[in-house]
């Protein structure tokens, strides 16, 4: 199986992100935002948490419109798989691959801490490993991880079983208390939370491991 | 040749600066604000013949984020 990591100016969750997928048995490539391919074979890309160009104009935005997130759109739009995690997940949603966007936190604070994560749906590669209904403890970090979107989007994120991970105490004011969603084909998820941050005993958490462990087999049989 | 773009969140979407903004003019004593929207201004200098859609084009693509925000165009 084999995972791209996109690092942007700005990035620095990269290399947790690639820890996490080569632990898992993925091999790895990073992919700097100026190169205009992804390597040959990639199955999925990882787009990593950090500040991409500073924030600038809207978190995510200017890194939505780099040549390689062209590329990540069209190997998205191939059926490819893509994971975008904190910054990741803003880019994602400024691509439009994913619907709605991520607005300041309502408490307007940076907010850096673990919590729990109620797994919405089991029902997709990344989130087989586990059940639906489980509580997961996974570090959140972010200043602008309020997920909105309109009444309809979000009616279909939850009749189409898209919404992969809720807050069980919202800390951002995100609507529905959403996470992390998945795309209308279940190979796009992005989550504010860091599940690359509680993989390994060392983190202090393991519980983010069994993500990118199910996702590297899934992947490595397809 | 200028554009000025204005960029504001939509209504109905929480503005929570705005209220920080608000509680803060408050405090100051500066009773009857009952509202504060924070948005931004986006000054463009522009090359001659440069035309107002493509402005719009350019608040479409980049500018603006049209799922929470709105945005208005002034040539100049």
């Amino acid at each position: 199986m084999r995972a791209a990591v996109i690092v942007f100016p700005g990035s620095n969750c990269d290399r947790d992100l690639a820890v996490a997928f080569r632990a898992a048995g993925a091999e790895v490539s990073m992919v700097w935002h100026k190169d205009t391919a992804l390597p040959e074979g990639v199955d999925i890309v990882g787009i990593p948490g950090g500040f991409s160009y500073g924030d600038y104009l809207r978190c995510g935005a200017i890194a939505a419109n780099s040549p390689i997130c062209r590329e990540v759109s069209a190997h998205a739009e191939r059926g490819g798989y893509v994971l975008g995690i904190c910054n990741g997940f803003q880019v994602l949603t400024e691509t439009g691959l994913l619907p709605g966007a991520l607005l300041r936190n309502a408490g307007l604070k940076y907010i850096c801490r673990t919590v729990g994560l109620k797994v919405v749906t089991s029902a997709s590669d990344y989130t087989q490993g586990y059940n639906a209904g489980d509580v997961i403890d996974i570090p959140i970090a972010h200043h602008d991880g309020n997920y909105f979107a309109n009444g309809e989007t979000i009616a279909r994120l939850h009749d189409e079983d898209r919404v992969a991970f809720s807050y069980t105490d919202n800390p951002n004011g995100a609507q529905a208390d959403i996470a992390g969603i998945l795309s209308q084909n279940r190979r796009v998820l992005g989550m504010m939370p860091h599940p690359e941050r509680a993989a390994d005993p060392v983190h202090g958490g393991t519980d983010g491991a069994a993500l990118f462990r199910t996702l590297t087999q899934t992947l490595a049989t397809a | 040749m200028k554009a000025r773009v204005h960029v504001m969140l939509k209504n109905g979407v929480l503005d929570p600066q705005g209220e920080a903004v608000r509680h803060a003019l408050g405090a100051l004593g500066f009773d009857g604000v009952n509202g504060v929207r924070q948005g931004k201004v986006i000054e463009l200098d522009l090359a001659d013949g440069a035309t107002e859609a493509d402005v719009t084009e350019m608040c479409e693509k980049l500018l603006a984020n049209t799922v929470i925000e709105s945005y208005s165009v002034e040539m100049a």
